[in-house]
């Protein structure tokens, strides 16, 4: 243990010798938090809305209105035959056509619901999904039948982007930091050589690892406070679970991302080599990890393939435990499968790693 | 000390080492000299337990460098071609961690070190990364005997260093080894070769000759004549050209003919330069060094092997 000790502490004072090393670890995560929350912004506002009304009654004005109040939508014009309106959309000046068919209003009142139908512009197939969504929760409660479409929006009551994105976003970064920073940080001392020197020493391979995760490991916990700092000054977002349950976690998933880091640079002889390799994984771990696409919308077998993309377990924690509130108990097994999977490739790192050639 | 025998190691089709065997006595310094690629970089990393051999075993103070791998590492103090220090940390900074690494401390072997540690004492604080290159060869030999190893390894220490910091350098090795520490040492100059007490001649992985610089000079039985002209291209080629001249190749300033016939004389040479029109000529006698009997030793090896 004294040995790991020295190794720990000959780390840091090369971190904080560095100088690009903590304005990375600091201003990294703040940083990418407030922008990409800003401009990765799947919010829709504004959307173009043809009304065709074959009622004309007052319940489908008292509809029509209901969608002018709305900000998600402006009225771009009314039109009596569907086919007016397709031609609209076909010169891109409409989104989303509603159309009130001609005995909505007998039928609202006789038996409770009526059917409406909308048609939304798929081009930009996010867009028209977020738009009909909207539309399908305005006519909703335009209809005031709670059976017909649930608009309550649990555990994000406002739909606001960046409560949702946040805690997603710090989750990825943290893992792609200490990712690339173990990777990066042991290639280095081979290309310097000075691995060598380490090698001829009697420090164990267990002793040498332990001294290169620990610091990253510490950092974790730092760029994740720092992170969620900003989160919570800038965007207000939500901490609804227990704030040492973040820690908790963190230091639990943390050997993940420090392992295969780890793994990387034993398979690459130069910094050059291990930063692709690492990108290789790292980019398919950010885009199927759930941030910017719902994981229910991939094949069946990419979801069995993301069982092994540890940034998938991190964001999910990340938007159970602080926008839901959630405890020790319900991602218990979430944080089981991130425990293993960090022994499993810490273990590899181990097995592979060699003081001989 | 150490004990080599038959050991053999390829790179794929390139052989590195080709059946090497010799001995070091405790309380010698032992010189591998050789050009770059001769083997000797691999010959090192054997012993320092990085590299394993294909064949053949070597033993230091008894342990074998496969087997006992890890006791070895606590004997042995090995210092890299390359500088291989953390740059980035200080002067003391790198000694106190190669000191704990090793399981000691810097005051439990300062003795050792301290004839060459004082002299980097002025620079504790400095990063290693500033240092010039002898002081980086201080502080890299510093680091190697900080834990008081029984072999030292130093693989081309001389290169990249002044010729000063290269005499002071020699001068600490050999307070070193009257202290009783057995050394290892390779290089490809020549005149460091002189300094050693006992020498291999290495090329291509092989073993071409093995004594005390003073008998591998002794063996070399052709007089030698140090030459010069102020065209020395053409001097060369004139005196290969010459009748009793076995060969002649640049040497310095001057070139070295080596003389089949002994009856030639140094106004021989003179004289037959100055009808080739040579001007400014200057012919002298010389003393076969080590490089001499290398180049002799290398000629033999390609004409015959």
């Amino acid at each position: 243990m004294r040995t790991v000790f020295f190794l720990v502490q000959k780390e840091f004072l090369q971190i904080f010798r560095n100088k690009t090393m903590l304005p990375m670890i600091l201003v990294m995560p703040v940083f990418q938090t407030l922008l990409l929350s800003f401009a990765a912004n799947y919010e829709v506002k504004n959307l173009a809305l043809s009304v065709v009304d074959h009622d004309l009654s007052p319940s489908s004005r008292q509809l029509t209105a209901k969608f002018e109040a709305s900000p998600y939508f402006q009225l771009q014009g009314q039109y009596f035959s569907v086919k007016a309106a397709d031609e609209a959309m076909a010169r891109e000046e409409t989104d989303i056509i509603l159309e009130i068919p001609a005995n909505y209003e007998r039928d609202f009142i006789r038996e409770g619901q009526a059917q409406l139908s909308l048609t939304a512009n798929a081009i930009n197939a996010n867009k028209a999904g977020v738009g009909l969504a909207y539309a399908g929760g305005i006519a909703a409660s335009a209809m005031d039948a709670p059976s017909l479409t649930v608009d309550n929006l649990w555990y994000n009551p406002r739909l606001d982007y960046k409560v949702f994105m946040v805690p997603g976003i710090l989750g990825e970064i943290v893992s792609l930091i200490i990712c690339f920073l173990t990777a990066l940080n042991i290639v280095r001392e081979r290309e310097l050589g000075t691995i060598e020197q380490i090698n001829v020493t009697p420090v164990k391979k267990w002793q040498f690892i332990l001294g290169k995760l620990l610091p990253f490991w510490s950092l974790s916990l730092v760029m994740m406070t720092v992170g969620l700092t900003a989160g919570k000054l800038v965007f207000s977002i939500p901490i609804e679970g227990d704030i040492w349950l973040i820690a908790l976690y963190t230091i639990a998933f943390a050997p993940t991302m420090l392992g295969l880091g780890f793994l990387i640079s034993n398979f690459a002889q130069t910094q050059q080599q291990a930063m692709f390799t690492a990108w290789f994984f790292i980019l398919i771990f950010i885009l199927m990890c759930g941030l910017f696409t719902p994981l229910e919308s991939m094949p069946e077998w990419a979801q069995w393939l993301n069982m092994l993309n540890p940034v998938k377990y991190f964001v999910e924690f990340m938007r159970l435990v602080l926008l839901k509130g959630a405890g020790l108990a319900e991602i218990g097994s979430n944080m089981l499968a991130v425990i293993l999977y960090g022994l499993v490739v810490n273990g590899l790192a181990v097995y592979t790693y060699k003081k001989r050639i | 000390m150490l004990s080599i025998s038959n050991i053999s190691k390829s790179y794929g089709a390139i052989k590195a080492l080709d059946d090497i065997s010799f001995e070091v006595a405790s309380g010698e310094i032992f010189g591998l000299i050789g050009p770059d690629g001769a083997g000797k970089t691999s010959m090192f990393r054997i012993l320092a337990t990085l590299l394993l051999p294909d064949q053949g075993a070597a033993k230091i103070a008894g342990l074998d460098v496969v087997r006992d791998y890890k006791a070895l590492r606590h004997r042995i103090g090995y210092m890299p071609g390359r500088f291989s220090l953390y740059q980035d940390l200080s002067v003391a900074e790198n000694l106190e961690f190669f000191a704990a690494v090793f399981g000691t401390s810097i005051e439990a072997n300062y003795q050792l070190i301290a004839p060459i540690y004082d002299q980097l004492k002025p620079f504790k604080d400095r990063r290693a990364g500033a240092l010039s290159g002898g002081m980086k060869q201080k502080l890299a030999l510093c680091c190697a005997l900080i834990h008081k190893p029984d072999l030292l390894l130093l693989d081309e220490p001389g290169t990249g260093v002044d010729p000063v910091s290269r005499k002071e350098f020699w001068d600490m090795l050999r307070d070193l080894r009257d202290g009783g520490l057995t050394i290892l040492v390779s290089t490809p100059y020549m005149d460091e070769a002189a300094l050693c007490d006992r020498v291999a001649l290495l090329q291509n992985g092989r073993i071409m000759a093995m004594d005390t610089p003073e008998k591998i000079t002794a063996a070399f039985s052709r007089p030698i004549f140090a030459a010069r002209s102020a065209d020395m291209y053409r001097l060369i080629q004139d005196l290969r050209a010459m009748p009793g001249v076995a060969d002649c190749y640049a040497f310095g300033e001057f070139a070295h003919a080596v003389l089949d016939d002994r009856s030639l004389k140094s106004s021989d040479l003179l004289q037959y330069l100055q009808e080739c029109g040579h001007t400014e000529v200057q012919v002298k006698n010389a003393e076969a060094n080590i490089e001499d009997c290398f180049i002799e030793l290398m000629k033999k090896e390609t004409t015959h092997g």
